[in-house]
C-alpha cells in the first residue's frame, strides 16, 4: 500500500540542528564556568531580587564552580564550531531558498498570536501553513538572529581592543557581556519551550528532524487528507488567511 | 493563491515497506552519529594535560593565538577615558609574589646577552632611571580574566621607550627600531622579586605604544596591594598578565613560564 509524504527537513537543516545540539549545549555549559567567576547579574524590582543568576546552589549542583580556566577553553574551541555551523546554515539557507519557509513575513504576527490562542485552548482551529505557522517563523528567525548576536557580542568581549569598533556597536564591553549572557538565557528558555512543543507535537513531527520527511495519514482527524484539488478563492476582495483551506497542510502545535 | 512566496513542501508516494527502510536507515545514521559527540568529549577529558588543561583545548588555545596575531595591530589602542571616569578605589585582585615584603636593596634587573647569546652582566636600575623617561598617562578600562572590568588611572613610561632607552629585546644589542623587528626576541619574560609570579608576553604586545611600566594610580605612587614600586602595565591583555612588583625582565625566544598558563589559562590572553 502507498502513503504520501511530505519531505519537510532537507539533509542539510538536519545536520545542522543535531550539529548544532551538542555544541550549544557545550557553549552554555563552558559559558556558565565562566561566568561563575564574576556572577552579577539579576533580575530586580526595586529592592526586591526576583532573579539572582546565579545562587551558590545552581553552581554547586552542576559543579560550575572555580572551573574558570577550563570554561575559557572549551568555549574557545568550540565557538568555532558554533560560528562555522551557524555560518553554513544561514549560508544554506539563503542559496536552497528554504528561507522562505523562515523569515517571518506580513501576517506572521496576527497568526502567531491565532497560533498561541490556538495552543492554549482558547480557539479550535489554527491558521493554515506551510511549513512553519506564524509563531514558529518568528521562533527560529528571532533564535537565528539571536546566534548571529551571540557571536558578534562574543567577539566584542573576546577582543575588545582590536576589534574596539565591535565593542563600541554593542554598546561597550559591560554591555556586551550582559547581552552575551541574556542571549544565552533566551537559549534556555526557547530549549524549554521547544522541547515542550516538540512533544505536545507528536512522534510524527519530532521523527521528520531525523527522517526529513513526515507521513500524511489518511482518516486522521488532525492531519487532513491533502487532496491535489485547490480549490479557487471565491470572489471575495478577502484573501481570508486566517481561515484554514480546506487542503491545508498538517496541523501541529507552534514551536516544534 | 498564496499571501506570501513560499514555495509547497514536495511530496511523494511511496510503499510503505520503503518508508520503513528509510525511517530505520535514518535512525541508524543518527545513533551513530550521536556517538560522536561523545567521543569527542570523552576523547578531549581523557587527553593529558598540557600546562593544565586537555591537550586538545591547549592545541586550539595555541592556534587562536596564531590567528589572534594575524590582526594584532599596534594601532589599535584601547579606549582612554577622562581622569574623572577613573575608580576612586581600585580594586586589589591576587597577591601572588607579594607575599614576601620588597626587599630593600630592589633594583630593577634586566637580563641582557651579547649577540652571541652569551650572557652579560645584567642592568640595574633604579626608580630614577625609569622615571626618567617620558612620562605617559594611561586612563582606562582594566580588565579582568574573571569577566569583571573597572576604569583606572595610572601613570608611567612606554615599555616600548624603555626598550629604546637602555637598547633591551634585541639580539644585536642595538636598540629596537621599526624596520629590523626580526632583530626582536620573540618574547618579554617578568617575574617578581621572590619569583612567586612570573608572566610571558608576547613581543608585539610588549611593544604596543599603550603598554607600560606604571609607578603611579591615581597620580599617587603605587602601594604595595598594586605592586609597588613598578608593574606592568598591558591594557590589551587581562589583568593576569600585568605583573606587580617587576623584579626581573628577560628576553627569549620561547616562551617564558607564566603563572597563570602554567594553572590552565590560555598563554596569549589578547584583548
Amino acid at each position: 500500500m502507498k502513503r504520501r509524504i511530505l519531505h519537510k527537513h532537507p539533509l542539510a537543516i538536519r545536520w545542522f540542528h543535531w550539529v548544532n545540539f551538542p555544541v550549544l549545549g557545550i557553549m552554555i555549559w563552558s559559558g556558565l564556568l565562566i561566568y561563575w567567576a564574576y556572577d552579577p547579574y539579576k533580575i530586580q524590582l526595586g529592592d526586591w531580587t526576583l532573579v539572582s543568576f546565579f545562587p551558590d546552589g545552581f553552581y554547586k549542583a552542576l559543579k560550575l564552580s572555580r572551573r574558570l580556566a577550563e570554561g575559557m577553553a572549551w568555549h574557545f574551541v568550540f565557538m568555532w564550531i558554533f560560528l562555522l555551523n551557524g555560518l553554513l546554515y544561514v549560508g544554506y539557507t539563503f542559496i536552497s531558498g528554504e528561507w522562505r519557509h523562515l523569515v517571518p513575513g506580513r501576517n506572521s504576527f496576527r497568526e502567531a498570536i491565532h497560533v498561541t490562542l490556538y495552543d492554549l485552548g482558547l480557539r479550535k482551529d489554527q491558521p493554515p501553513f506551510i511549513k512553519y505557522n506564524g509563531a514558529q517563523k518568528i521562533a527560529y528567525f528571532s533564535i537565528m538572529l539571536m546566534g548571529v548576536g551571540s557571536v558578534l557580542t562574543g567577539y566584542a568581549i573576546y577582543k575588545p581592543t582590536q576589534f574596539y569598533w565591535l565593542t563600541a556597536l554593542m554598546g561597550g564591553y559591560k554591555t556586551a557581556r550582559l547581552i552575551h549572557f541574556a542571549l544565552t538565557i533566551g537559549y534556555v528558555l526557547f530549549f524549554v519551550i521547544h522541547i515542550g512543543q516538540v512533544i505536545r507535537a507528536g512522534w510524527q513531527n519530532f521523527q521528520s528532524m531525523v527522517t526529513g520527511f513526515e507521513v500524511v495519514k489518511s482518516n486522521d482527524p488532525e492531519r487532513p487528507v491533502m487532496t491535489d484539488v485547490t480549490p479557487e478563492p471565491g470572489p471575495t476582495d478577502d484573501p481570508a488567511p486566517t481561515e484554514p483551506r480546506p487542503d491545508s497542510t498538517p496541523l501541529q502545535p507552534a514551536l516544534s | 493563491m498564496k499571501a506570501t512566496n513560499e514555495p509547497d513542501l514536495p511530496e511523494s508516494d511511496l510503499p510503505e515497506s520503503v518508508i520503513r527502510r528509510r525511517t530505520l536507515k535514518a535512525f541508524g545514521w543518527f545513533a551513530l552519529a550521536s556517538v560522536v559527540p561523545v567521543g569527542v568529549y570523552t576523547w578531549i577529558q581523557n587527553s593529558p594535560n598540557l600546562a593544565g588543561i586537555r591537550k586538545p583545548l591547549r592545541k586550539v588555545l595555541d592556534v587562536n593565538e596564531d590567528i589572534a596575531s594575524t590582526y594584532f595591530s599596534s594601532n589599535h589602542l584601547v579606549r582612554t577615558y577622562p581622569v574623572e571616569a577613573a575608580a576612586r578605589v581600585p580594586r586589589v585582585n591576587g597577591f601572588d609574589g607579594l607575599r614576601t615584603p620588597l626587599p630593600d636593596d630592589w633594583k630593577l634587573q634586566i637580563d641582557r646577552q651579547g649577540s652571541n647569546g652569551e650572557p652579560q652582566e645584567p642592568l640595574l636600575l633604579t626608580m630614577d632611571d625609569v622615571k626618567a623617561l617620558p612620562r605617559q598617562e594611561l586612563v582606562y578600562d582594566f580588565k579582568c580574566v574573571e569577566g569583571w572590568s573597572q576604569i583606572q588611572h595610572w601613570s608611567g613610561v612606554r615599555f616600548s621607550d624603555f626598550m629604546e632607552r637602555y637598547q633591551l629585546g634585541t639580539r644585536s644589542g642595538k636598540a629596537p627600531s621599526p624596520d629590523t623587528t626580526d632583530d626582536l626576541y620573540k618574547f618579554v619574560g617578568m617575574e617578581t622579586p621572590d619569583k612567586g609570579y612570573y608572566v610571558g608576553i608576547d613581543m608585539e604586545s610588549a611593544m604596543h605604544p599603550q603598554t607600560l611600566l606604571a609607578y603611579e594610580l591615581n597620580g599617587e605612587p603605587i602601594n604595595n596591594q598594586h605592586g609597588a614600586p613598578v608593574r606592568l602595565l598591558i591594557p590589551h591583555k587581562y589583568g593576569v598578565k600585568n605583573l606587580k612588583r617587576i623584579g626581573r625582565i628577560f628576553f627569549s625566544d620561547t616562551r617564558p613560564r607564566d603563572f597563570w598558563a602554567e594553572r590552565g589559562y590560555d598563554y596569549y590572553l589578547g584583548l
